[in-house]
Formats: structure tokens, C-alpha cells, sequence
């Protein structure tokens, strides 16, 4: 009591608060790479690591196709054909499409929120090095025997009575070691965005990407240690004499599915959403024009989240469940159509109006939600459960599915590397290729997949290694290969620009879209510490207000000359 | 000026015109078209339902599809950037969304309806039609089944499907726990009568396997330790048609090749069916018989 008297009448001597006692320089050679805790240089490893893992995974999907051009094909052993899907299922979800957000994330969440590094970068680093490790492990076994039970991995077919060969463990450490890394991952995200953002950008100032990396990271909290527990009680069922799963002995193999799901569903949000988050920057600073609805669109997607963790016996529709269990996860699956179609009027509106800017970005973008509503469409079929019973496990769902994933989330994916690759790499990627090839993905992607909605309708099940020449199987399988090549060549084309614009790209200075958010408040790419000054942010678009401080400041106040869009000026 | 003000109203009109020819044009074609846009039907009135329930979602969803790609494409070309355009510095319209909120839920508070308007005829069996298989027929018909879906009369053909890696035995009017071997059984094709509504009792004994001929209904898992339950009942007149169909559930390697055909034959076809079996498995008991007694008299057989 007596101290509370005294203590403000102390006065502090004047020293400065932050002391450099030396600037290291910047470490240089490959081992640097093995060593950092950089965000920057984690999130560059991230990102090159799972775009290695999508080509891969691309060429298993083309060696597929290959086999299924023509009816009763022999190219391919049925053996072979099965490890190719399992391995492509399990390459493209669990090491692309899942790690790349977080390496978007890493690179991107502490420049967007105004922040040095993440809230742990010695855990970030473990968290890229248990991913590859996943990866390595996985990939090992085609030098033994890669899995063959698909990337679900339904028991009975992947316990040891049926499958005794170590490729099912090799998918069970994969998931281990991957979803470690996740978990460790999201914690540290979701830490930053919490703790770490610039004075003055609360909850209702934080960039729509960043709020969607917030809801991966809590999806992905909730749902890996499911999927850790049941796949690791797969393990003991396989080796150690165990029964969860084995019905002649009292478990169930049901019990798997509902596990399964409860992670695999959020699995697909935790996929899509971030690419939601990518949209809702692109969109914005392209029409130039503020996002639609800031409030709306951050809410449909904690709402969407919350409603997939509801939802995932729609999996399981043609299991053996009552029926009062069909309608409940019909109706919950309905429920998602709502904020999802709140997003996709929301992004349309924030063209309505604008004054559009065709970048790269921009096509993929558009393109992704011409895409994304026929997969959302196809998702209402398939949620209504007598229709579903017709159309599970066929080439419909096949179709539905890719339409969200590579029609969604690998083009998100594409319009977030046009957008943001100016920052990382310092310079511009190439127009003319960015185009073409998203023109020809756009092409390939539809060709490819469109007409597997019809050969579903016509009967052919998915997973299998050939099919007879019936209905109109033969013209469409062709149809669909055709197109998965042209599909590959739109991808190629990318990786040629990215390779090309690393060396020849012109230099992008600092901010040459004209964006809205922090990280183009920096040098590209950014400095190690990555501000020497962190602004305070008085809006959703903190990028605006600076600009337009500079303008009043510099007495620049007069508005561009008419016609010429703001981000041609600069240049 | 005129000119302007006209333009709008000219666009209108033509959006109309497209999207009640798209309209129309959907709701013709599945029939032409099945297969290609609608599941396939034909063989059973399940079937049937199921294919009504997914054009009526194809004509809402085709609806939704023309006007939401109509908008983004209309804006994506009206919108441009182009000399002299500001745009618009909107960041919402409260009204606006939570109208398209509502609209949507709405939507889907339709497509409920039309499935649980629907959805009885398609989880409950018909009754057999008046020409179907006679009731009294060797104990085949069962007047009430264990936990399965029933007709409403309370008669209909029980056949058990079994799953196995690679082939799928059927036993015909079984109670499906008792062993096949009392009764009568066969592979890959099902024999079926018409004007008679057939349950199936779905089962699996090694992996997961799933049941599914197209044309008479969706597919129902057979998952070891459990029971699933489907029904069919193919019209009278289709005798001889055979209807395809294969496993749906990856089963392991030859997953490709698990196929199943149902046969449709008349009643009194199925009954001589069953009559002829009947006679097989007599005749092939009344040997074994034989044997068994000769070396029951054997001495090296019983030490």
C-alpha cells in the first residue's frame, strides 16, 4: 500500500528503447536455408516444397488419364493404377494443396498484420521440416509398396489381413508427420494474428486473407488430432493386435469413416477457405474498389467453417445409416450453400461498378468463380441424399470434387502466386505467359472435367482401372484425357514464367499493383526485419490511407490524369 | 436519349428469352439426354424418382447457374477498365445482402420439400404389381423381413447380396444370417421376376463393397458387420433385359472387374427358375447321401 505512494515519483533515465548491439548481415549459401527462422524464407521453402509435391501428384493424375483414354486399356497394372490414385489423392491434399496455404500464410500473415516474424520462428521451422519429412516418408515407399487403398484408406481393405505390405504405414506416418506440422503451424499462425498486429488494426481492420488463415488454423486444430487418433488406431489395429476396426471381432468399420470425415470434411475448408481469403484481395485491388460487404464476407467464413464440422456423413450417404441421420447432414450441408453463395454474390458485387484491371491475377481469379459455382451447384446435388445414392463413388464426385479443388482452390492458389509473386521475388512475372496459361488451364481444366459429370451419370465408378466400351464412356474418357494435357500444359507454362521472370521479370518496386494491405508497405522482396517503421492502421485498407498521406504530404493531391488506371502511373 | 432508354429494356427482354429457353430446353432434354445430364433410369420406379428429384434440382441449379455466371460475366465485360471510369468506391449495401442471404435459404427451403415430397417413394418399397410373383410360392415371399424396409403389404422377394473380393453371390428368399447352402444361390447374375417388388439384403464378408445397378436405384454399401437394405421392383414387359451394373466401393485390385448383371424374367419364369434349382440341389443332396452312407460302411474312413 505504502509503495503506491512512491513509485510514480520515480523518473527514468532517457535511453532508447529497442538497442541493435550488432546488425548481422543477411546469412548466405544453402546451409542458411537448412538454418532460418525467417517467415520469408520458410514460407519460400513451403511454397517451392509443395509446388514440387503438385507436379509430382500432376504427373501420377497424367499417367491415370493415359490409362483411361481408351476402354480396356492395358497400359497400366490394376496394382499400379491403384497406388497412382492413393498417391495422387494423398500428394495433392496432404502436401500441396493444405502445406501451400501455409506457406502463403508464413510469408505472408506477419506482412500483412505489420509484423517482424511469427509469434515462434524456431517452431515455424519445425513445422516445414516435419512436412518434408512426411513428404520423404510417403514418397519412400514406391521403393517398396506404395499404398493401394485410396487416400480415404477405408479399413477393411487397408488392414493388414488385406494389405500386409508397409505402404499403408508409410500413408499413416505421412499423416503423423504432416499433421504435426500443420498442428504446430496453426498454433504459431494463429498466435501471430492474435499478439502481433500493428497498432490500431483490430479484428474489423484485419485483412480478409489473414481472416481466413485464422479460420484454417482453427479448422486445423480441431480436425488433424482426429484423424492423428484414428489413423494411429489403424496403426495399432494393423501391428499390435488391436480390433477398432475389424468387425469379426466387435469393431467397426464404420467407425473409421465417421473419424475420417469428421477431419476430411473440414479438410476441405481448410483447403478452399484460404483461397476465399487470396480472392478477397485480389478482387478488391483489381476493380479498384473496396471489398463488398468486409463484415459479411469475414463472417461467411467462420460460419462456413463452424457449419463443416457438422456436415461430414455426407461422405457416407449410402452406408448403412438410418435415415433421420441422412436428413440431418442433408440439411447441415444445405445450411453451407448459404454463406458460400453470400461469398460468391459478395466477390461479384466487388466487380459491379469497378474499373477492372485484366492482370493475371485477376483472370485466375474470375476464373475461379465461374469454376467454383458449378462445383458448389453440382455439391447441392450430391447433398440430397437420394440423388446422392446415384452419384456417390462415381465419376460425378470425381467431377464435383475437382471442380472445388482445382477448379476452387488450385486456381486461388494460381491468382495468389500471380498477385503476390512482385513481393516475394522483387519482380514481375510475365502478362503474356500468366495469360496463356491461365487460358489454357481454364480450357484444359473444363475439358477435363466437365464431361466426368456424365460418364458418373452413366454408371462408371470411380477407382476403377479400366471400363468397358458402353454408353458413351469411350468418347468422354477421351475427351477427358485430352483435356487433363492441355490442363498440364497451362501448369507448365506457369512454372516456365515463374522460372524466367526469377532472372529476366521486370523489377516490381515496392507496390506495383496499388494494394490495399501492409505487406506492399515494404521493400520487395521485404528486408529481414521487414519494417523499419510499422504504421499505424486506421482502416481495412491501410495501403490507401498511406498513399494518400504521401499525396497530401508531397502536395501530389491531384487525382491521376483521367482514363489511365492509378497502378499505370507509377510505372 | 430514346435510343438509350431502350437499350436497357432490349437486354431485359433478352435475358428473359435466354433463360426460359434454357429452361425449356432442360426440362426436355433429360429425356433425350439420359445418361448424359440425368441418372440413369428405366428399370425400377426408385430409379425413376430419383431421376424426377435430380431434374427438377438440374432445372433450379441451371437457373442459378445462368444468373449468377450472367452476372459475373456481364460485369467482368461491362466493367473493364476503360477512359474516363471511376469507380465506384461501394463497400455494401446491408439490404442487399441480407435479401440474397434470405434468397438463397429460401432455395434450398424449396429443394427440401421437393425431397421429402419424393423421398418416401423412393426409401419405401412399392407393392408388387397384381401380375407379379404369387404369394404362396415354396416359402420364397417373406410377409415380414427383420429390420428391412417393407411395402406396404408387407410382400416382397428377399434376395441377400453377399460382397466378396471379386464377385457378388446372391440367395434367393433366404433369411440372410442362414448359411447359403440351404438354399438357393448363384453368382454375378441375379435373377429377377417383374411386377414384383425385390428387397435386397446387402451384405459384405471380407471389404467393404458397393451395390449398384443404375437402373434400379442407387448404390447401398456393403460394409462387414452390417446390413444394408435396398429394394426394385422392374415393370412387367421387360422381361429378358438384362440390366448392368458393378462393385462402386474400391475393393482391392480387381475392383474394376466386381460387375453384376440383375435378369429380368417373367413370374412364371422365376418360378420354374426356382423349381429347376430346387430339383439340382435335391439331386445333388440324394448323391451325396450315397456317398455318405458308402463311407460311413467304409472301415478306412472311420478308425
Amino acid at each position: 500500500m505504502a509503495a503506491t505512494e512512491t513509485a510514480p515519483t520515480r523518473t527514468l533515465p532517457a535511453v532508447p528503447q529497442i538497442v541493435a548491439r550488432e546488425v548481422r548481415r543477411e546469412p548466405r549459401g544453402w546451409t542458411s536455408w537448412i538454418t532460418t527462422t525467417d517467415h520469408k524464407r520458410i514460407g519460400i521453402l513451403y511454397l517451392v516444397t509443395t509446388f514440387a509435391f503438385f507436379l509430382i501428384g500432376g504427373v501420377e493424375a497424367l499417367m491415370m488419364r493415359l490409362q483411361l483414354g481408351v476402354p480396356n486399356n492395358t497400359l497400366l497394372e490394376p496394382q499400379v493404377y491403384n497406388e497412382l490414385f492413393t498417391m495422387h489423392g494423398t500428394t495433392m491434399i496432404f502436401l500441396f494443396v493444405v502445406p501451400i496455404w501455409a506457406g502463403f500464410a508464413n510469408y505472408f500473415v506477419p506482412l500483412m498484420i505489420g509484423a517482424r516474424d511469427m509469434a515462434f520462428p524456431r517452431l515455424n521451422a519445425l513445422s516445414y521440416w516435419l512436412l518434408l519429412a512426411g513428404g520423404v516418408v510417403f514418397y519412400a515407399t514406391m521403393f517398396f509398396n506404395p499404398p493401394e487403398a485410396g487416400w480415404t484408406m477405408y479399413p477393411p481393405l487397408s488392414s493388414s489381413a488385406y494389405l500386409p505390405n508397409a505402404g499403408v504405414d508409410g500413408w499413416i506416418f505421412l499423416i503423423h508427420l504432416t499433421g504435426l506440422s500443420s498442428i504446430i503451424g496453426s498454433i504459431n499462425l494463429y498466435a501471430t494474428i492474435a499478439n502481433m498486429r500493428a497498432p490500431g488494426m483490430g479484428w474489423g481492420r484485419l485483412p480478409l486473407f489473414v481472416w481466413a488463415v485464422l479460420v484454417y488454423a482453427i479448422l486445423l486444430i480441431l480436425a488433424l488430432p482426429v484423424v492423428a487418433g484414428a489413423v494411429t488406431m489403424l496403426l495399432t489395429d494393423r501391428h499390435f493386435g488391436t480390433h477398432f476396426y475389424d468387425a469379426t471381432n466387435g469393431g467397426s468399420p464404420l467407425l473409421w469413416q465417421h473419424l475420417f470425415w469428421f477431419f476430411g470434411h473440414p479438410e476441405v475448408y481448410i483447403m478452399i477457405l484460404p483461397g476465399f481469403g487470396a480472392i478477397s484481395e485480389v478482387l478488391p485491388v483489381f476493380a479498384r474498389k473496396p471489398i463488398f460487404g468486409y463484415k459479411a464476407v469475414a463472417a461467411a467464413t467462420v460460419v462456413i467453417a463452424f457449419l463443416g464440422l457438422l456436415v461430414w456423413a455426407h461422405h457416407m450417404f449410402s452406408t448403412p445409416s438410418p435415415t433421420v441421420v441422412l436428413v440431418f447432414f442433408m440439411m447441415s450441408s444445405f445450411l453451407i450453400a448459404v454463406p458460400t453463395g453470400v461469398k460468391i454474390f459478395n466477390w461479384i458485387a466487388t466487380l459491379w461498378r469497378g474499373t477492372i484491371e485484366y492482370r493475371t491475377a485477376l483472370w485466375f481469379a474470375c476464373a475461379f468463380i465461374f469454376q467454383f459455382l458449378i462445383g458448389g451447384i453440382s455439391g447441392i446435388f450430391l447433398a440430397i441424399f437420394p440423388i446422392d445414392w446415384q452419384l456417390t463413388d462415381t465419376y460425378y464426385v470425381v467431377a464435383h470434387f475437382h471442380y472445388v479443388l482445382v477448379g476452387g482452390a488450385v486456381f486461388t492458389i494460381f491468382a495468389a502466386l500471380y498477385y503476390w509473386f512482385p513481393k516475394m521475388s522483387g519482380r514481375m512475372l510475365s502478362e503474356g505467359l500468366g495469360k496463356t496459361s491461365c487460358l489454357l488451364m481454364f480450357i484444359g481444366f473444363n475439358v477435363t472435367f466437365l464431361v466426368q459429370h456424365s460418364m458418373g451419370l452413366e454408371g462408371m465408378p470411380r477407382r476403377i482401372y479400366e471400363y468397358p466400351d458402353i454408353h458413351h464412356l469411350a468418347i468422354l474418357n477421351l475427351i477427358s484425357t485430352i483435356g487433363s494435357f492441355i490442363l498440364a500444359l497451362g501448369v507448365l507454362v506457369t512454372v516456365i514464367n515463374v522460372l524466367r521472370s526469377l532472372t529476366r521479370g521486370v523489377h516490381a518496386g515496392p507496390d506495383p499493383w496499388k494494394a490495399n494491405t501492409l505487406e506492399w508497405f515494404t521493400s520487395s522482396p521485404p528486408p529481414p526485419n521487414n519494417f523499419d517503421v510499422i504504421p499505424r492502421v486506421r482502416s481495412v485498407e491501410p495501403m490507401k490511407d498511406i498513399r494518400r498521406e504521401i499525396d497530401r504530404r508531397t502536395g501530389r493531391s491531384t487525382p491521376p490524369p483521367e482514363g489511365v488506371p492509378e497502378s499505370l502511373v507509377r510505372a | 436519349m430514346p435510343r438509350a432508354l431502350r437499350a436497357p429494356r432490349r437486354h431485359k427482354t433478352l435475358l428473359f428469352a435466354v433463360l426460359a429457353a434454357v429452361a425449356v430446353g432442360l426440362m426436355a432434354s433429360p429425356a433425350a439426354l439420359a445418361g448424359l445430364i440425368s441418372p440413369e433410369h428405366g428399370g425400377s420406379p426408385n430409379a425413376d424418382r430419383i431421376s424426377t428429384l435430380y431434374n427438377v434440382v438440374l432445372v433450379l441449379a441451371a437457373i442459378i447457374f445462368v444468373g449468377v455466371e450472367g452476372a459475373l460475366i456481364y460485369s467482368m465485360i461491362k466493367f473493364r477498365t476503360r477512359r474516363g471510369a471511376v469507380a465506384a468506391q461501394i463497400r455494401g449495401n446491408t439490404r442487399l445482402e441480407v435479401g440474397w442471404t434470405v434468397g438463397a435459404a429460401l432455395i434450398l427451403v424449396v429443394l427440401a420439400g421437393v425431397t421429402f415430397a419424393l423421398l418416401p417413394g423412393i426409401r419405401t418399397p412399392d407393392n408388387s404389381d397384381a401380375g407379379g410373383l404369387r404369394a404362396a410360392n415354396g416359402g420364397i415371399l417373406y410377409a415380414a423381413g427383420p429390420a428391412k424396409r417393407l411395402p406396404p403389404n408387407g410382400k416382397a422377394l428377399n434376395i441377400c447380396v453377399n460382397g466378396q473380393q471379386y464377385v457378388w453371390r446372391y440367395t434367393y428368399g433366404a433369411r440372410c444370417k442362414d448359411s447359403p447352402l440351404n438354399s438357393i444361390f448363384g453368382y454375378t447374375t441375379m435373377i429377377a421376376p417383374t411386377g414384383t417388388t425385390v428387397t435386397l439384403e446387402i451384405v459384405a464378408q471380407d471389404v467393404a463393397h458397393s451395390w449398384w445397378i443404375p437402373k434400379l436405384g442407387g448404390k447401398f454399401d456393403a460394409v462387414p458387420g452390417y446390413t444394408n437394405y435396398t429394394w426394385f421392383k422392374i415393370p412387367r414387359g421387360m422381361e429378358g433385359h438384362i440390366f448392368r451394373g458393378q462393385c462402386a466401393e474400391l475393393c482391392g485390385r480387381n475392383h474394376a472387374n466386381m460387375v453384376a448383371f440383375v435378369k429380368a424374367v417373367s413370374p412364371s419364369d422365376f418360378e420354374r427358375f426356382v423349381a429347376a434349382k430346387k430339383k439340382q440341389i435335391q439331386a445333388a443332396d440324394a448323391a451325396a447321401a450315397i456317398g455318405r452312407k458308402k463311407l460311413d460302411r467304409d472301415p478306412r474312413a472311420n478308425p
